[in-house]
């Protein structure tokens, strides 16, 4: 998911190119107060008009509880945005909240339901809460961790290694597993530092996430370089999903490989496998089959 | 020392036997920091001189000054490679009588070699020169490396005046320009501005587009078939360029693969993989950096090759005959792979052919590097704004948007689509292009020629039309 | 850059790096997007550097809706 400031049209004209598998168009922190109303009106425009092909569209908004935050989600509802990212959740009643405002936008444009939320933790509270905010809503598709706000929350500072996040992270991974959504891990900032990157995208795979915030294209190759399975992980993937098949074609709950039993999460682990793989585009579909 | 060549520059253009109407010429090897095109023709005026015809390799913004020559009737026609700044603008709107020829690096080393442009006298700046006239790009107050675009003049001129600001002992040796061919030289106080001439090595992008479009073609170039041992290869310097030779080295590197020699235009980033071992050659007719300058004056594997040597069409043994592989810049490629490098989208031009239509022409595998919009500028059009390089010298074209290979390469095409390249339709690109940007409407041309485009065989390949 | 002030009719100032091939296009915007807000007098500067017709649009809705003061979301 790439970051791009919502008051920056020459970025939002063709951050797509990069090949992120989501961009996020930012209406919060990266626009001043006094530009507010002139980048809704970018980022209203730019969804309407760009050619974003596949690419999931996200907009961050402002707080509801700012003169900002309704008339963000009417403009980026209307103009068909995929996904709406709360910025600074707490509660599953600020997501409710956001809900009713979604709808209301919705029912006057007569397209119900197709506006997802994803929910930005970005406190204390917000880690906390973070199982209540993943169930908050049906168009919950997943949550995020912020991390700059969240380690200023906590009273501490950002390190390379990241051990003032790890309960946020383990928790935000947690909550989305039990909720059956999504967690994205937040942005690191340093765009000259590529191995501390690499070490950070390696640290949240482990963890389980899904994804990685990113701030500039240059980003992107390391995180799928770290996300795509490696060749020895999908001939191994490949075989298991081959054993399953055997098995049902023999009608035996039995699964084996190379003679030996395999249990549920690994066969779990090899159909995620294959499908990480065909969505780095390292095999196609039909011959993952 | 006896028969001394040594005078001033009014006793130099006098002994030349400069009449009216006759050609001087220039080359452009001080880039942006030259000094000697307005020196010379400052001289001229002062003398009297009229209906002078201006053949320089290359100009730029910093020869604006001509405007007022022109206006005066010294200089009544120029040839030259490329045109910038104010005096390209004041060209493009009508300002010469006759039409300004503008021919490629190679095409105008044939053009001198075969008589077609014939040379009065030309007044050749060098970085260093003793007083019979052996010179070089390399002195005590500035060096630009090759001295490649003067050595056609340097030997096909009726005359040749050199002019340096820093005369050594003789013999200057290794000399570029040969006392042979030299009848005077002249001691100015400054042939350029040093820090124009030859920069620090230009730096590495970080443009995510050119890193895009760079990581791109080195994909094209690694799976063309071309990317074997012993290749060769040129590439310019713009930023995708330059960052294209990175992505090309590690694949060199991890592939153990090495090319036999690099070509033209060379940069520090050649040098490098030139000093690993990973290019055995540099065959360099303009030294593009302050490395490449420095390199080329001590290390015997680099080469210093005239213009002709370099991209004649009409000599067989020019360089370009054995090159496999070029990267080249565009400013317009239309749906037949016809590609512009002068003429800006306004219809004011704004660039230079170089070797362009050279290097396209005759090595193996031409790929164009160029957005598929500049802004609004659409680089991909359904018909270029002025023809440099024919389409059927061009094979593969990579924008951000996609790369598409020219259908008369089918056996490229499969080879990228093999590699699991994004190879798109070049109308497909254009049909993009205005669907973001509109169509453009046309541009206000006027009917008087101001400029004609010369293929590298001598013939005339399309004509550029004052804009109103 | 787009500023807006009051006017007769609809004048536009137009300076642009693509004048030449879309001054045409970029005017029409200009008008098209200041009449469907309803705004039909009005004295209009805009500076522009090839930005795309969604850009002009959204740069031109702004500074009509800080000129009148009447936004185009509900409060």
């Amino acid at each position: 998911m790439m970051f791009v400031p919502g008051n920056n049209p020459g970025m939002m004209a063709d951050a797509h190119i990069y090949g992120p598998d989501s961009i996020m168009l930012d209406l919060e922190d990266s626009v001043t107060m006094a530009e507010k109303d002139a980048a809704r009106l970018l980022v209203h425009n730019a969804l309407k008009s760009i050619d974003y092909g596949n690419t999931e569209m996200v907009v961050r908004i402002n707080p509801l509880n700012t003169p900002y935050g309704k008339k963000d989600v009417e403009a980026v509802v209307k103009a068909g945005v995929d996904v709406i990212r709360m910025p600074k959740t707490e509660t599953a009643e600020e997501v409710k909240e956001l809900e009713a405002e979604i709808l209301k936008v919705e029912q006057e444009i007569g397209r119900v339901g197709e506006t997802q939320i994803m929910a930005a933790i970005e406190s204390a509270l917000g880690v906390v809460n973070a199982y209540a905010i993943a169930t908050a809503s049906k168009r919950m598709m997943g949550i995020a961790l912020g991390a700059e706000d969240y380690s200023a929350n906590l009273k501490t500072n950002r390190t390379p290694g990241g051990a003032e996040l790890l309960l946020a992270r383990e928790q935000i991974v947690v909550a989305a597993r039990a909720a059956g959504i999504a967690c994205f891990d937040t942005v690191y900032s340093n765009l000259d530092d590529m191995e501390t990157f690499r070490k950070e995208v390696e640290l949240i795979k482990t963890l389980g996430f899904d994804g990685k915030s990113i701030i500039n294209p240059r980003q992107i190759e390391v995180v799928n370089e770290v996300f795509t399975p490696t060749e020895k992980e999908i001939t191994k993937a490949r075989a298991v999903v081959a054993a399953i098949k055997e098995a049902q074609a023999k009608g035996s709950g039995v699964i084996a490989v190379n003679g030996k039993m395999v249990d549920r999460p690994v066969v779990i682990r090899a159909e995620r496998t294959i499908a990480l793989a065909i969505a780095a585009g390292v095999i196609d579909k039909e011959e993952a089959l | 020392m006896r028969n001394s060549k040594l005078v001033s520059l009014e006793e130099a253009i006098k002994r030349s036997g400069l009449q009216n109407g006759q050609t001087i010429s220039f080359h452009h090897h001080f880039r942006g920091g030259d000094k000697v095109v307005n020196l010379v023709v400052d001289k001229l005026a002062q003398m009297g001189f009229k209906d002078l015809k201006l053949a320089a390799s290359s100009l730029s913004d910093v020869h604006a000054p001509l405007i007022e020559h022109i206006k005066a009737g010294v200089i009544t026609g120029i040839s030259t490679s490329g045109l910038r700044g104010a005096l390209a603008d004041a060209i493009s709107h009508g300002l010469l009588a006759e039409p300004v020829v503008f021919r490629s690096h190679g095409g105008r080393g044939s053009a001198i070699a075969n008589g077609e442009l014939k040379i009065d006298v030309a007044f050749l700046g060098a970085s260093s020169s003793d007083e019979l006239g052996n010179a070089t790009g390399h002195g005590s107050k500035s060096i630009c490396g090759s001295l490649g675009y003067a050595l056609p003049d340097a030997r096909y001129a009726k005359h040749v005046v050199v002019i340096t600001d820093d005369l050594v002992a003789y013999p200057n040796m290794p000399q570029s320009i040969s006392a042979a061919d030299v009848e005077s030289v002249v001691v100015v106080d400054s042939v350029g501005d040093s820090s124009k001439i030859a920069a620090g090595a230009i730096r590495d992008s970080k443009n995510p587009r050119d890193i895009l479009l760079a990581k791109q073609a080195a994909k094209v170039i690694i799976n063309s078939g071309y990317f074997q041992d012993g290749f060769s290869i040129q590439t310019g310097t713009g930023g995708a360029s330059l960052a294209a030779v990175k992505y090309i080295r590690e694949e060199m590197l991890q592939r153990g693969i090495k090319a036999s020699f690099a070509l033209g235009g060379i940069t520090a980033h050649m040098v490098k993989l030139h000093e690993e071992g990973l290019i055995g050659k540099l065959i360099d007719v303009q030294s593009f950096d302050k490395v490449a300058a420095e390199s080329i004056a001590v290390d015997p594997l680099h080469k210093e090759v005239s213009a002709v040597e370099y991209a004649s069409g009409q000599h067989l043994g020019s360089a370009t005959h054995a090159l496999d592989i070029v990267i080249l810049s565009a400013l317009e490629v239309d749906t037949q792979f016809n590609v512009n490098v002068l003429v800006g989208s306004d219809g004011i031009i704004r660039g230079a052919i170089g070797g362009h239509q050279d290097t396209a022409a005759d090595s193996a595998l031409s790929i164009i590097v160029c957005p598929l919009l500049r802004g609004r500028i659409p680089c991909v059009v359904p018909k270029v704004t002025t023809l440099i390089t024919p389409g059927k010298s061009v094979d593969v074209v990579v924008t951000e948007y996609g790369i598409a290979v020219n259908p008369g390469r089918p056996e490229i095409k499969e080879k990228l689509e093999d590699a699991g390249l994004n190879v798109v339709d070049i109308k497909d690109l254009a049909a993009k292009a205005s669907s973001i940007i509109g169509t453009p409407d046309p541009l206000p041309f006027g009917n008087k020629v101001v400029g004609v485009v010369m293929n590298r065989d001598g013939s005339v390949l399309d004509k550029i039309y004052n804009i109103e | 850059m787009v500023t807006i002030e009051p006017g007769e009719g609809l004048q536009i100032e137009l300076q642009s790096s693509v004048a030449a091939q879309f001054g045409r296009q970029i005017k029409a915007v200009i008008t098209e997007t200041l009449e469907a807000l309803g705004v039909k007098d009005a004295h209009v500067q805009a500076i522009d550097k090839g930005a795309l017709d969604c850009t002009i649009r959204a740069r031109v809705t702004a500074a009509a809706v800080r000129a009148t003061g009447k936004d185009v979301w509900k409060d």
